[in-house]
């Protein structure tokens, strides 16, 4: 409320304070992010502890946890894979859907709806739902197992997505620009490399970065596809995971570290180049006090 | 010349230059060509591959005519129920999370120091992903883990909280995973709703309530059904968790482990299909209802000022 009706004027305050159901919405924001923070905090120390069997902390630490799943779980190799497939994926989606969601946002055509509808589809479907039917057709192509397969897979839902996020960034540029460059003489390809992309530059770093990130995180489709050499991080996790047991709790949470942390690398950088809150909707900021 | 426009574009035209510029005036020029790259791409990884799949799901293994595969999914009472356990946690998470972001995005919206970190922590988790929240929820509701010690310890309870290995957990797993998402698109629609318009509000007399549940609220609306059907997605394909801290043969038996086990357990592609295909009908089914629900809402401009 103080945020709202506070006087003009005033410097930027801390928090606003409220009534009681402001402190009610802190205290639940509190309590989400403390207990969240006690899971992160709960694996990162087991996967540096020796044994943990009662007690609040394990009875000692050591890091031999981690060289044993580098070794055990061969992590140099998935690394490797993971981030082949994923800049594999990022490049062939935007060098596809670039020049697409420009063509959506510039010409309006007989069966635009359909094209649409057919690139939002694959956004609105859970990734099982076209990944079961697309595993048995790349089984029967002899694709599976793959990188081919895998990266084939991961760019169903990422080229759609590049689409989707770069259109509306084409309609906020002038097409007025397009034709002055035209007039001074510049080919079609000129207007695309020295006027477009460089104009575009913003929205197709957004676009890379968030296919970037959900690619790493995507588990379905790399699931169903994958074999052991082709498989990344978080598939490997997951099956390290489903069979407790064989492996040692302690040496698949320092996996898990090793993927947080990635994660982590990853979202660092998005957040530098990605307003988050501007993904779907121009934000207009408060105005200026 | 072209006054009368034909009824198809590809109708004969006296001249090829004459061709190229009616088509060239309803949108089709060789912009398109951009356009057949991406379509491809889609129409052999995603269209081919479902059309394949539903054609499959008709073509039963054990016979029984084309909707043999169907009938025999609902007939089976473990399989039929998979809907219901699908839905019973697909929709309230989709439901708390996107309910929880919106005060929470109320409250976040102005500025104030510390807004970016806030955001950044709340929105954290979006790259935990699945499986490494389901590896925390075992670690730390375990019944050795410290959400259950600190609950003794305090003599809230006694034995130690079961919220693993069953419902609970993929929930809590879900809302976990699901709520930065829902989180950043209600931030972000929040903030495309102009400040003044509430300062209006207030200035005609309306308390704090009153602008939330006149003003905001209504605008908020359509943005607030969009996150919702998103939510919905991801939550409706709960796979990993659902195995990792739920109870895969019982209770968390969602129709997304149904499918992967007719596939890779009995190698019967066809059911698997089948199943794919039902899930598709009932998520877009979920999907049309909330959409059909939200083109009854306003959706105009969320911005005041002059004319603008």
């Amino acid at each position: 409320m103080t945020a709202i009706s506070r006087p003009r004027g005033l410097p930027k305050r801390a928090l606003p304070k409220g009534r009681l159901s402001a402190w009610l919405v802190w205290a639940c924001v509190g309590f989400f992010l403390i207990n969240l923070g006690a899971l992160i905090f709960s694996v990162i120390v087991n996967s540096f502890g020796t044994k943990w069997f009662s007690g609040w902390l394990p009875q000692g630490f050591t890091s031999s946890w981690y060289s044993d799943a580098w070794d055990e779980f061969a992590l140099g190799d998935v690394l490797t894979v993971t981030l082949e497939i994923t800049l594999i994926v990022v490049a062939l989606a935007l060098v596809i859907g670039v020049p697409a969601g420009y063509a959506l946002a510039r010409r309006d055509f007989p069966g635009k709806r359909i094209v649409m509808f057919l690139l939002l589809l694959p956004v609105l479907l859970p990734p099982i739902t076209y990944g079961i039917p697309l595993a048995t057709v790349l089984y029967k192509v002899h694709l599976a197992g793959t990188m081919t397969g895998v990266v084939a897979a991961n760019l169903v839902p990422a080229l759609p997505f590049v689409v989707l996020v770069m259109t509306p960034f084409v309609e906020q540029i002038d097409a007025n620009v397009e034709s002055a460059a035209r007039m001074c003489g510049a080919r079609t390809g000129q207007v695309f490399m020295r006027v477009l992309v460089p104009l575009l530059l913003p929205g197709i770093l957004a676009a890379g970065i968030l296919v970037l990130v959900r690619t790493v995180a995507m588990f379905e489709l790399t699931f169903l596809v994958a074999d052991a050499d082709s498989q990344t991080l978080i598939v490997s996790l997951y099956s390290a995971a489903f069979t407790p047991g064989i492996r040692a709790a302690q040496a698949i949470d320092a996996m898990a570290v090793i993927y947080m942390a990635l994660s982590a690398v990853l979202l660092v950088i998005a957040l530098m180049f990605v307003n988050p809150t501007q993904i779907v909707a121009q934000v207009r900021e408060a105005p200026a006090e | 010349m072209a006054v009368e426009a034909p009824a198809r574009p590809e109708a004969p035209a006296p001249r090829r230059s004459g061709l190229r510029h009616r088509l060239a005036e309803r949108g089709v020029d060789r912009v398109l060509l951009l356009l057949v790259p991406a379509v491809l791409v889609i129409g052999l990884l995603f269209l081919y591959p479902m059309l394949y799949g539903v054609g499959l799901s008709l073509q039963p293994k054990n016979g029984g005519g084309p909707f043999g595969n169907y009938a025999d999914f609902f007939k089976d009472s473990y399989q039929r129920g998979t809907v219901w356990k699908t839905l019973r946690l697909a929709l309230p998470a989709a439901l708390i999370n996107v309910g929880a972001s919106v005060p929470i995005a109320y409250r976040l919206r102005g500025r104030f120091r510390g807004r970016r970190v806030l955001t950044a922590l709340l929105v954290l988790p979006v790259t935990l992903g699945t499986v490494l929240v389901a590896d925390g929820l075992l670690r730390y509701l375990g019944p050795k883990g410290w959400f259950n010690r600190v609950l003794l310890d305090l003599h809230i309870v006694d034995e130690p909280v079961r919220l693993i290995y069953n419902y609970w957990g993929v929930l809590l797993s879900l809302l976990i995973t699901g709520f930065p998402f829902a989180f950043l698109l209600v931030l972000s629609y929040m903030s495309g709703i102009d400040p003044t318009l509430e300062r209006a509000a207030a200035t005609l007399g309306a308390g704090p309530w009153q602008r939330m549940r006149r003003v905001v609220l209504p605008l908020l609306a359509p943005g607030l059904a969009t996150t919702f059907v998103l939510a919905f997605v991801l939550a409706f394909s709960v796979f990993p968790s659902a195995n990792l801290v739920g109870e895969p043969a019982g209770e968390t038996r969602v129709m997304a482990i149904a499918a992967y086990q007719a596939a890779f357990e009995k190698y019967d592609y066809s059911m698997a299909s089948t199943i794919a295909v039902l899930m598709g009908v009932f998520e877009l089914l979920v999907i049309s209802v909330t959409l059909l629900l939200r083109g009854r809402l306003y959706t105009g401009p969320a911005s005041g000022g002059k004319g603008s």
